[in-house]
């Protein structure tokens, strides 16, 4: 049974440990469109699997993955932008959790944009 | 959608949007009554009657950039094609509750899906919002409240990951247990 003492344990280990990071400001962001059409679209399979990607990396404190609205590209969701501070912002289009390990590796570690799955290549 | 699961998602993304600071989503299940019943309730700043008449319109949004909203209409489509029922109530800053319900036997209904893993990414994307869960069966309940983890996390953000984890793995248990499933 989860207890609130595990939880406990676990605020202690953050406290202790990583409380330095705070708010890391050269993060980067990943933007999942999680409006009406993005969740139609499986927006949320996506966003688990940037998130499980992220942890098995060991990248949670370099990478937050959160939300956003509708951009208005409704028929290429699932949508997801990327951002990395000093360069520019890439749209990924019709994303699935398929996708999500190469954008990570590709351009999120190693800087190098997946250009076949942004907006530019599938207009 | 595919799943109830994903309409409590978008419902929820627009009282994220009203700025509400108290997010509760119930979910009512009874097979002996072949009923299933989702609320949605938050504080945040409410819309008139007459914006509540335009939110159940497909043809109706308060954002800018589409002219369609689709969230409400979906929801309340997945309930009365079951013949249920959908209720909408809300008043000008106090908050917005929303109920669909459910006739679970019906042949048009919907699955509810992995609600834990919306609950999840809710406290995930919201780590500054509370949000209080709670489930019932036939067999039992179980609630999660985050006012209450947030006592107990004293500073450390909902969002962390390892806490992100046992909420996960709390909802799994007790979802289990309600369901019948776990010895414990």
């Amino acid at each position: 049974m989860k207890s609130l003492a595990e939880l406990q344990a676990i605020r202690d280990r953050a406290k202790a440990g990583i409380n330095l990071r705070k708010e890391n400001p050269n993060a980067a962001r990943v933007l999942v469109g999680m409006a009406t059409c993005g969740i139609a679209a499986g927006a949320r399979p996506v966003l688990n699997a940037f998130t499980e990607e992220i942890a098995k990396r060991g990248l949670t404190e370099d990478i937050t993955v959160t939300q956003t609205g509708c951009i208005g590209i409704c028929q290429y969701e699932p949508v997801v932008e990327v951002e990395i501070p000093g360069e520019e912002k890439v749209t990924y289009v019709k994303m699935t959790p398929e996708k999500v390990a190469r954008v990570v590796n590709d351009h999120l570690v190693n800087h190098n944009v997946v250009t076949e799955f942004t907006i530019g290549a599938n207009t | 959608m595919r799943e109830l699961s994903l309409n409590v998602m978008d419902i929820a993304q627009n009282s994220v949007r009203a700025e509400a600071s108290l997010v509760k989503i119930t979910v009512e299940e009874s097979d002996k009554n072949d009923l299933l019943t989702i609320t949605i309730e938050d504080n945040g700043c409410g819309m008139s009657e007459e914006q509540v008449a335009q939110v159940i319109d497909p043809f109706f949004t308060s954002r800018t950039t589409r002219k369609v909203g689709l969230g409400v209409p979906l929801f309340k489509m997945s309930a009365e094609q079951t013949g249920g029922d959908f209720e909408i109530k809300s008043k000008l800053g106090e908050g917005t509750l929303t109920k669909a319900s459910y006739v679970k036997s019906h042949v048009d209904m919907t699955p509810l899906g992995d609600i834990n893993s919306t609950v999840v990414i809710l406290i995930q994307c919201n780590p500054d919002i509370d949000f209080v869960f709670s489930r019932s069966t036939d067999s039992g309940s179980f609630t999660l409240d985050t006012r209450e983890l947030r006592e107990v996390l004293d500073g450390v953000s909902l969002d962390t990951p390892e806490v992100l984890e046992w909420i996960k793995q709390f909802l799994e248990e007790q979802t289990q247990i309600i369901n019948g499933g776990a010895h414990i």
